[in-house]
């Protein structure tokens, strides 16, 4: 009975946890409704992903409505690993939120950190799962003005600037996708993700379907922090509280992603943005110079969580890279790295988040000789990074493999070079990293650090052996992707 | 237990040791037993695969399968079982030679020492035993990984610059190309498994199997080929156990070994005799061989110097596996050994006089030989054995490189070789003959006492010169032993 509303309740368990959070006024037990509902979040989107393995397209009427003129939730393989995604990072950084959050926000405010917490995690289910063109930019709204909350929150007043600037960004990022949303139902006249599918294809060739196509490439690209849109992330990463971080930085760009994905493949279709557009040319050449200019832009990073975030932009890249093939071995390596750059990037920054909570800095002079007083979290750290540079038996390997095989299928092996190359650059930042912490002595003036609290650790190094878990066993992951690459080109159920 | 179950334990054994080290961190003794006792147990576990690899079986297992194709899969071989023999005997060895070393010279941070240690012979063994390029590729990065902190150990400025070009360089070489070759190779052929006779048939061009040779070769940092020879001399900084064993040993041999495997497994020889990317590949090699020599010379600091050595006698391996014929790369498989015991001779005697005579370079060794005698005999036992002088087993791998150039009309390589010989003589001699025949600084007439290394130290010196000697007598089965990796479908 209650199986069959799995696709609701994904978005509407969350939902409405949030204004019960604000009803508990405490900090304690909202944070316990935040873990309770993260998990619950993940045991719906095993159990949806699992039903669409078995039985293909989930389709849901939300209230009863038929599709047309009523919201539709779609779920395919693509989108139920994105679900999967979401709500695994989510139900691992909740449990790991409350020790930060003590540490970082004042605790009158406690219970309305987890109230924008879980609006964030519905909005970022809810694009994930509808399938409906405006109902996407709502829940795009959703996640996007909590997440300028949680970012204010920081506990440095730069926080402030830096939410203030991504809310600028994400507000003309949004206000693109609206338009170009907009501009397809002037020529459809319909909503329906599926709908529109079937109609675009009558009036492709007008100019209204390519600015529409423009927009909503450029609004996405702003909000997936596209080089060079990008300016908004590093920022808002670095000052954003540790949880936030290893929330967005794991998910937030992922599902803007996905919904490129989405426009480009489900909606317009493969053949019109290859034929018509410019879209696999601009986004190989933007994927390129972003991976190139972030990573050595990283490097010169003295913050530490800055640095990752410069590589957000870069990991980003590679995603859209393995796009940009519009091949299934390329799209598969794009849609794998979803997962693994979560699992990487969640146990970096959850490492520099326990460093934070000791040290209060993340700065890299005050991670010196941090490998002795913090050794769980620093080797934690070093696994993560090995992860982000891609050596095998890590995620970050299988990545890289199919990405180069893709690049190599098209005969491009300078393209697969440069790939190599640029792991390279990773090999250099977070080695700036590891030789502070392990080769050099504290400075004098500062008092030790001892090991960070188990609660965070254990969230650290769940994400740490996952990281290695899915670079060995690699049947889920890559199996998964690959289906949900063949169902975007079309060639396969 | 089966031969494939001892494979897969011998790779286990030296991380459970290293567990085992670092659980006894603070009862030195008892970290040294287990350290010791893992290195026998690994001996023990790899000699009796080589029954039945002579007998000509090839015992294999596959442990784990990552992507459909790829998978985790061990073999012994001829060649895998020359290295693993090599390594895990060496490393008893080294083990009580670190014992005296790491106590008379008073080293910080030696669990982390053995530690590392453990974890890369671990890697050293895998390297050797893996049964396609995927495994080794594992198992080489994980070998540059162990052996960071190693070379880092000291934590001082100069420490820290030599372990960043280390690192940098042998990352650099084997992600930028030694994986784009792999995964090039895996998108033509579908398969990454060494087999005799190569993978490729006739699937490609000549000039596409060109580029994937240069781009191998030099995407094998660990061979030393110039201009990737930099983090060999910059590694030198680590304690002396480190460059024998590791570095004169199992890091840059896992190298030239690596080179040969890829030789004769995944192009195999028949393949590379029309490929013109070779010839340049000897012109590089052979170029490797003499610059690094006329380097050697002018070096004081005598670790430096040994390393250099190393850079040109690495070399020598690769000149064998490009000129492509069978005696040429059985020559190289047994320089693999021969170099091997030499080396480490050498890099022991350096150690040695560190700790006892503090001296480091060899303008300082003047007259040494009066109060180290036993260090600086043994020193020139391994001398001549890295130039090549019978009665001592670098002999005859010289010998049969030599002859494989001629077999091959490529005298220039035969030239090269002797020229090398003579340069060998230039840098390897002078030591011996400070130490023997100058008198020592400001001491005339003063009464010297003998002043050896630790007991330990001196122990392990005697046991690798004597294998040099023995190496000479006995290198019929090792030839043996090699042949079959050289005989194709022809």
């Amino acid at each position: 009975m209650i199986a069959a509303h799995y696709a609701a309740l994904q978005v509407v368990a969350p939902l409405i946890a949030a204004p019960l959070c604000v009803l508990l006024r405490r900090g304690i037990p909202a944070w316990l409704v935040t873990v309770a509902i993260s998990w619950i979040a993940l045991a719906i989107a095993i159990q949806l992903l699992i039903q669409v393995l078995a039985t293909g397209t989930i389709s849901y009427e939300l209230g009863g409505w038929a599709a047309p003129w009523g919201i539709e939730y779609r779920v395919d393989s693509v989108n139920a690993f994105v679900l999967l995604i979401v709500s695994g990072i989510s139900a691992v950084t909740a449990p790991y939120a409350h020790k930060t959050v003590v540490k970082e926000i004042p605790e009158d405010r406690h219970y309305l950190f987890y109230a924008a917490y879980l609006l964030c995690l519905t909005g970022l289910l809810g694009i994930a799962i509808t399938g409906d063109a405006f109902n996407v930019f709502v829940f795009l709204e959703i996640s996007s003005l909590s997440s300028y909350v949680l970012i204010s929150l920081g506990s440095e007043r730069k926080a402030l600037t830096a939410a203030y600037q991504y809310l600028v960004m994400g507000t003309i990022g949004a206000t693109f996708f609206l338009i170009g949303v907009g501009l397809i139902y002037a020529m459809t006249g319909t909503l329906n993700m599926a709908d529109i599918a079937t109609r675009l294809d009558a009036v492709e060739n007008t100019r209204t379907v390519l600015a529409a196509f423009a927009f909503i490439t450029v609004g996405l690209g702003l909000k997936l922090a596209l080089f060079p849109l990008h300016l908004w992330l590093p920022n808002a990463y670095a000052y954003a509280p540790s949880a936030v971080t290893v929330l967005l930085a794991a998910t937030a760009t992922k599902v803007a992603i996905y919904t490129m994905l989405r426009f480009v493949f489900t909606l317009f279709g493969s053949d019109f943005a290859l034929d018509v557009t410019f879209l696999a040319e601009f986004l190989m050449a933007l994927a390129l110079v972003g991976v190139f200019a972030a990573s050595i832009t990283a490097i010169f990073q003295n913050n530490v969580k800055r640095m990752l975030a410069y590589s957000s932009v870069a990991q980003v890249g590679y995603m859209l890279l393995g796009v940009s093939f519009f091949s299934v071995t390329g799209l598969t390596g794009g849609i794998v790295h979803l997962f693994n750059h979560a699992m990487m990037k969640g146990a970096l920054f959850m490492a520099l988040g326990a460093v934070f909570y000791r040290l209060g800095s993340v700065h890299i002079d005050r991670m010196r000789g941090l490998g002795k007083q913090m050794p769980l979290t620093m080797f934690a750290f070093v696994l993560g990074g090995l992860s982000l540079i891609g050596l095998p038996l890590t995620v970050g390997f299988i990545s890289k493999w199919y990405l180069i095989l893709a690049a190599l299928e098209r005969g491009w092996w300078p393209i697969a070079g440069l790939i190599l190359l640029s792991s390279l650059l990773a090999v250099a930042y977070i080695w700036r990293v590891v030789e502070a912490a392990y080769f050099r002595d504290p400075a004098t003036h500062h008092p030790r650090a001892t090991e960070a609290p188990p609660a965070l650790l254990v969230p650290t190094w769940i994400l740490v052996l996952a990281n290695f878990y899915f670079g060995i066993d690699t049947s889920v992951t890559v199996g998964i992707a690959d289906n949900a690459a063949k169902v975007l080109l079309g060639s396969g159920g | 237990m089966t031969s494939e179950l001892a494979m897969v334990v011998a790779v286990l054994a030296p991380l459970a040791g290293a567990v085992l080290i670092a659980a006894s961190h603070r009862h030195p003794n008892r970290r040294e037993t287990a350290t010791l006792a893992t290195a026998v147990a690994l001996f023990i576990l790899v000699l009796p695969l080589l029954e039945p690899v002579m007998a000509g079986e090839r015992p294999g297992t596959t442990l784990w399968e990552i992507i459909p194709g790829i998978s985790i899969s061990l073999e012994a071989e001829p060649l895998g079982m020359v290295f693993a023999l090599v390594a895990s005997f060496l490393w008893i060895v080294t083990s009580v030679y670190s014992i005296g070393y790491m106590r008379g010279h008073h080293e910080e941070n030696q669990t982390r020492f053995y530690v590392c240690f453990a974890i890369a012979i671990s890697s050293a063994i895998g390297v050797a035993f893996a049964a396609n390029m995927f495994t080794l590729f594992i198992f080489y990065e994980v070998l540059t990984l162990s052996t960071y902190p190693l070379v880092t150990h000291h934590g001082t400025d100069e420490a820290r610059r030599g372990g960043r070009t280390y690192l940098g360089l042998l990352l650099f070489t084997s992600i930028g190309f030694q994986l784009l070759a792999i995964v090039w190779t895996w998108s033509i052929t579908g398969t990454l498994d060494f087999t005799v006779g190569g993978i490729f048939e006739d699937k490609v061009s000549p000039t596409l199997i060109g580029i994937l040779l240069l781009l191998y070769m030099f995407g094998i940092g660990k061979a030393a080929l110039m201009p990737f020879h930099r983090w060999l001399p910059a590694a030198m900084v680590a304690p002396t156990p480190v460059s024998a064993l590791l570095h004169a040993v199992a890091v840059v041999k896992a190298g030239v070994f690596t080179v040969l495997k890829v030789t004769v497994y995944v192009f195999g020889i028949d393949l590379l005799a029309d490929v013109h990317a070779k010839d340049l590949l000897l012109y590089v090699a052979a170029f490797t061989i003499i610059a690094a020599s006329l380097i050697a010379i002018r070096e004081d600091n005598l670790k430096r110097r040994l390393a250099y050595s190393t850079v040109s006698q690495l070399s020598y391996v690769v000149l064998g596996g490009m000129l492509v014929n069978e005696i040429s790369v059985i020559g190289g498989g047994m320089h693999i050994a021969m170099h091997a015991f030499g080396k480490i001779t050498l890099f022991f005697c350096a150690g040695a006089i560190l700790v006892a005579a503090h001296k480091t370079n060899v303008s300082d060794l003047d007259g040494i030989g009066r109060v180290m005698p036993i260090t600086m005999f043994a020193f020139l036992i391994g001398a001549l054995s890295v130039i090549g002088l019978p009665p001592l087993g670098g002999s005859w791998s010289k010998f049969l490189l030599a002859l494989g150039a001629a077999r091959s009309d490529q005298y220039v390589f035969v030239g090269v070789l002797m020229l090398s010989t003579l340069l060998n003589v230039a840098y390897l001699l002078p030591p011996v003959v400070r130490a023997f025949f100058l008198p020592p600084p400001n001491a005339p007439g003063q009464h010297i006492s003998f002043n050896e290394a630790p007991l330990a130290c001196l122990a392990s010196i005697c046991v690798t010169a004597a294998g040099s000697v023995l190496l000479f007598f006995f290198a019929d089965p090792l030839y043996v032993l090699l042949e079959p990796i050289v005989i194709t479908t022809r």
